[in-house]
């Protein structure tokens, strides 16, 4: 089972280590990991998507919630909540192929933010599935370099995760 | 102005700290300065490791947090096993330790290492102090932390230049606020009905309990609560002295080196209320089962240690005191019905086993047993690891006094270091350490400590010249291979003892234990007294 964790903390020098320390410490995987600071310049969210089963889950948020400095944990609801993962990816493009690469692009909302004479990169903000469905396009052409955030996530509608 | 080593000093003072425990370095020795001045007593242990686990045994008979002092580098990872022994046993502590100038750190100079994250799986909380200005606010949360909630060590780590720079003036926080921190103590009124509603229906419930019962302080109400239900009452390795032994509801320690008495209770009961245990391997072998056969109400202060190893009915985070009062407030005149009252009174009579004994050698448990009754009423017995501690947990017959031992981590070493703080703390108190060949020779330096502190210890080394408790294993389950387990050619433990100044004695038989004891107990120094014992003596009955 996949689950999307959404964890406040205190801006402190250190907290990272702590937080992914505990996965690898009490055998938990992460699949990605991603951290920005919130409205209030003292706390930063961290959202992890992990893997595993509903006990692994329980215990993941309760050791969480023993750090000291994770000030709350929420787990995010399938379905309730808006994902999305920002990619770079550069592709191997000589001018021939060009037209096609834009091509599938647009098709997919992709933004092409460099073209050089045989690459093309392009950004991509969306769901973790839909970016895989894009560079599964793109693999034909020849993928040099792919640069991914990890997913970040909110809740739909009023409800959000407050410390 | 104030330096930072000052302002350390009069934090701990203000936390009322009267001792610390600790070996000086370079990196420390601002703060070993400023404590040169101060009222505040350093117990210059032989090994850091040692200063840790005095600091624990100072906490345990203090019932406040114990803190140790090392310096960076090895100081500092010498206290690790002692720190991560704290954890697992949930005692209160504050690890100091002296770091490299912060403009150095990183550049792995001499005697530098990454001691917070070296301890970070092992600590409640640790800091690495960046600013002088910072120290009141980090000792203040430091005590807070490691006392409140369910108890643990945290590490300061303090860089040599925040030691010696100064600030304006000192002020010490009255008030604690740690957004993060705020560990709930009440237990959820309506779980503690369900427990209630649970007890009175039950047939044959018992009590499982553990050390967060001896950290909170609940051991009276718990006594209240059993003997108001005559609920029997098992308890944890850290549990013991929860009831005295010899209390008609207590069964004795549960587990896999526990009494049969108490496992056969635990294997028949339809409700085990757990307080404050966390049921780890040691107690519960086979938890699946045990959620299959009973139900289960589990009170703990760690919300993680519910649900963790055993499947529990009903969870209730609260603090054992707070809990305990209301059970006890709400269970009316339920009392637990005759026919499992008759049949617990059988289980304690049927179980009561034979001890084989050995010519010509002490019988430990037997000794163990009489022990407590040489002893006044509120003795501490410090026990180590090893057959030794199985024996003790087993056979002392604990009546007001306390039992001191690592149930979690199983650090060998630990009863000589712990007897050194609990008897710090707790002077009045008569302190006895029961330790094996194996152990004693862990941690044998801090005789020197005991002589230079002027401590009243006695120490039996139950000597057998084996690792005791691994030989068995390898007996049972490696077909008596002894590999690595024989201590034979070990020095003369009487002739050393009496090097380091204590006086000693050694003997094979119990009458002559016993004889001793009976003298040596009178005095006011420190005695050491070899017993041999036979090294097929099992650990259990």
């Amino acid at each position: 089972m996949k689950y999307t964790l959404s964890i406040l903390v205190e801006n402190q020098a250190g907290v990272l280590s702590k937080i992914s320390g505990l996965f690898s410490r009490r055998g938990f995987n992460i699949d990605s990991l991603a951290v920005g600071v919130t409205a209030d310049p003292t706390v930063s969210r961290i959202t992890i998507v992990a893997n595993g089963d509903e006990y692994v889950v329980e215990q993941l948020e309760k050791q969480l919630n023993k750090l000291i400095p994770v000030i709350k944990v929420k787990r995010l609801i399938e379905g309730e909540f808006i994902s999305r993962e920002l990619s770079l990816i550069k592709i191997h493009c000589p001018a021939a192929k060009r037209f096609e690469v834009i091509k599938i692009s647009e098709l997919m909302g992709a933004k092409i933010v460099d073209v050089a004479v045989n690459t093309v990169t392009l950004e991509y903000c969306e769901t973790v599935e839909k970016s895989a469905t894009l560079i599964d396009l793109l693999k034909p052409y020849g993928i040099r370099e792919i640069v991914r955030t990890g997913t970040v996530a909110i809740d739909k509608g009023k409800s959000s995760v407050q410390g | 102005m104030i330096s930072g080593a000052d302002i350390m000093v009069k934090c701990l003072q203000a936390e009322g700290v009267d001792t610390v425990f600790g070996y000086p370095g370079a990196t420390i020795c601002p703060f070993y300065d400023s404590l040169y001045d101060s009222d505040i007593k350093n117990v210059l242990v032989r090994q850091e490791q040692n200063a840790a686990h005095a600091a624990s045994g100072y906490a345990r008979a203090k019932m406040k947090p114990g803190v140790c002092v090392a310096t960076s580098g090895p100081g500092a990872t010498n206290l690790i096993t002692g720190i991560a022994t704290a954890y697992m046993d949930s005692i209160p502590m504050i690890a100091i330790t002296g770091q490299v100038r912060s403009d150095l750190l990183g550049r792995d100079v001499f005697q530098e290492a990454d001691i917070t994250g070296a301890c970070e799986p092992f600590t409640k909380h640790s800091y690495l102090v960046s600013r002088t200005e910072d120290l009141p606010r980090i000792f203040k949360e430091a005590f807070h932390i490691a006392s409140t909630g369910r108890p643990g060590p945290v590490l300061i780590d303090i860089p040599m230049d925040i030691q010696q720079n100064t600030v304006e003036s000192f002020e010490y926080p009255e008030t604690v606020n740690i957004k993060s921190y705020k560990p709930n103590t009440k237990g959820h009124a309506v779980q503690v009905k369900r427990a209630i509603e649970l007890i009175k229906s039950s047939k044959r419930p018992i009590i499982v309990s553990g050390g967060g019962v001896l950290s909170s302080g609940a051991k009276l109400k718990l006594q209240k609560f059993a003997e108001m239900t005559q609920i029997p009452v098992l308890s944890t390795m850290m549990g013991i002295g929860v009831m005295p032994s010899d209390h008609p509801l207590y069964l004795g320690m549960l587990g896999t080196h526990g009494r049969r008495c108490a496992n056969k209770a635990l294997h028949i009961t339809d409700l085990a209320i757990v307080c404050g245990a966390r049921l780890g391997d040691r107690a519960i072998a086979s938890p699946d089962q045990m959620s299959e056969r009973t139900k289960i109400i589990h009170i703990d202060i760690d919300p993680a240690e519910i649900g963790k190893n055993v499947k529990v009915d009903i969870p209730i985070v609260g603090d054992m005191n707070h809990v305990m009062k209301k059970l006890v407030e709400n269970i009316g005149d339920f009392k637990i019905n005759d026919e499992w009252d008759a049949q617990v009174k059988d289980l304690k009579a049927h179980y009561q086993s034979k001890i084989s004994t050995f010519d010509g050698y002490v019988e430990p448990r037997t000794l163990i047993g009489k022990l407590s009754s040489m002893l006044k009423s509120k003795a501490i017995l410090c026990a180590d690891v090893g057959q030794n501690q199985i024996w003790c947990a087993n056979n002392f017959r604990i009546r007001e006094g306390r039992f001191f031992t690592t149930g979690g981590m199983g650090t060998m070493g630990y009863s000589i270091p712990c007897a050194i703080g609990a008897k710090l703390g707790l002077k009045k108190r008569d302190v006895v350490v029961v330790c094996g060949d194996g152990s004693f020779q862990m941690s044998l330096n801090e005789l020197s400590t005991i002589v230079q502190n002027n401590l009243n210890i006695k120490i039996i080394v139950m000597r057998n010249y084996r690792l005791g408790m691994v030989r068995e294993l390898q007996d049972n389950l490696y077909n008596g291979r002894h590999s690595a387990t024989i201590l034979n050619d070990s020095p003369d433990i009487v002739a050393l003892a009496k090097a380091y100044g204590i006086d000693s004695a050694c003997v094979s038989s119990n009458e002559d234990a016993e004889k001793y004891i009976h003298n040596i107990v009178e005095s006011e120094k420190p005695f050491v007294l070899v017993c041999n014992v036979h090294p097929d003596t099992p650990s259990i009955l």
